[in-house]
């Protein structure tokens, strides 16, 4: 590195912890709903020299911690078939389900796999022309365009022997459910960097229009961090509520258009089930009815059945900023990254895993 | 979950994908949601998919405010 640029860096960084010092009269509750953001945060001190500035509430931002266990449920209720090869992302693994998790089931023969890309799933059908492979698709609109560019692929290569388990869900459903709840007081948005670089700006304009709430799309950067946190303050002082972009180089107003259009020739939003937040309207994503053939809910008659949380586990008032990790009684205790109860702490940009790692013990 | 790594086109293959470098280490990274990339754009990378060209321009000022900041005006929008 430059050392000229990282003395600039410096000076900048405490040029903008003094600008956002000045400008809260008191503390703003600002509430990150990207679970990368929530690492950075921690990894990079901005909580500990801000507690004055701004509270910093973590929000329903991580695809793997939403996941219910009924979804985990039904992708084990498959992965038990003895034609079926379960291809997976790795963070799935340690979710618990009702009564097991996908790591216990592979312990235990099934076979799983753990994938870096939904391309690879195609490829694991490919090489297994007599398994079935079932790929576990979860993600946000920023993996959605990817996982539906793959389910192209598969039909392209003619592929029979793949399909999809989808269990994608969609941010802006999310946010308005959370507010329209009405339990948590935001003064504030850090909007996800790469959800953002596929959706743009358009689908958050609600949370300003109608909840009179700022938002900042923001990078992952400490200093884009504290520009967006900068950002955000400035739209209070000026009695502001808008959608602004801080993370620019990435995220352009408008998205990636294409990759909006190829999510939208594959999948349909649908109602799903939230882990914390339950049932919302038009918060998933399904196969079209051309891409039916490929869906593995339909093709093994997998309804979706509900399963209950864990026992005394926090996670659902986590994910919707009412409580903080170490509210919870099992947190640090019975629950931990080695052992975890709840899925907010096996996933590494869980909530709890964050404040076990970064934030102390109580 | 929905991280993004960013890297260099090196080489583009026929077949929709391209050798994407990584700070050293290369990786077959598909262009079907970024088909206008080009050999030496950077890109974002996610779940072996490019996403997004990375604005050059926006890429070498570290942050829009970096100018303002320095010159100790940061008063101005």
């Amino acid at each position: 590195m430059n050392p000229h640029k990282r003395h600039d860096e410096e000076k900048l960084a405490s040029r903008l912890l003094q600008e956002i010092k000045g400008l809260a009269d008191h503390p703003l509750r600002l509430m990150e709903v990207c679970g990368t953001h929530t690492i950075a945060i921690f990894r990079s001190g901005i909580r500990s020299v801000l507690t004055d500035a701004v509270d910093l509430i973590s929000g329903p931002g991580c695809p793997v911690c939403v996941t219910p266990a009924g979804e985990i449920d039904r992708a084990i209720a498959l992965s038990r078939r003895q034609e079926v090869i379960l291809a997976t992302f790795g963070d799935l693994m340690r979710v618990p389900g009702s009564s097991s998790s996908l790591q216990q089931e592979r312990a235990e023969g099934s076979a799983i796999r753990v994938i870096l890309s939904p391309l690879d799933a195609v490829q694991i059908a490919q090489e297994n022309p007599d398994r079935t492979v079932v790929f576990f698709a979860v993600g946000f609109e920023t993996t959605s365009p990817a996982i539906a560019a793959t389910v192209k692929e598969a039909q392209r290569q003619g592929c029979a022997n793949f399909y999809l388990l989808s269990c994608q869900r969609l941010v802006p459903p999310a946010l308005r459910a959370l507010l329209s709840a009405g339990k948590v007081n935001i003064d504030g948005f850090i909007l996800p960097g790469h959800v953002s670089v596929i959706i743009g700006k358009a689908p958050y304009l609600f949370v300003a229009d109608e909840f009179g709430i700022p938002g900042v799309i923001t990078g992952f950067e400490p200093l884009d961090i504290l520009e967006g946190i900068y950002m955000l303050l400035r739209q209070k002082k000026e009695g502001r509520a808008g959608i602004e972009i801080q993370y620019s180089r990435a995220v352009k107003e408008e998205g990636n258009q294409l990759a909006r259009e190829i999510m939208g020739e594959v999948f349909v939003p649908a109602d799903a089930c939230w882990r914390g937040l339950g049932w919302i309207s038009q918060s998933g994503l399904i196969l079209r009815e051309e891409f039916a053939a490929m869906d593995a809910a339909r093709a093994f008659d997998l309804p979706y059945v509900e399963a209950s949380d864990p026992q005394g586990c926090l996670c659902s008032e986590v994910l919707q900023g009412l409580r903080r990790p170490p509210d919870c009684p099992l947190f640090g205790t019975r629950c931990t990254p080695v052992e975890p109860v709840g899925a907010c702490m096996v996933s590494s940009e869980g909530n709890c895993a964050a404040y076990y790692k970064y934030g102390g013990i109580p | 979950m929905c991280l993004g790594i960013p890297g260099k086109i090196v080489s583009l293959a026929p077949t929709g994908l391209a050798a994407v470098d990584f700070s050293g280490v290369r990786r077959e990274v598909s262009l079907m949601l970024c088909p206008e990339a080009r050999v030496g754009d950077y890109v974002l990378v996610h779940v072996g998919f490019a996403i997004q060209r990375l604005d050059p321009e926006e890429a070498l000022e570290t942050l829009k405010l970096f100018d303002e900041f320095l010159e100790g005006s940061g008063e101005s929008s």
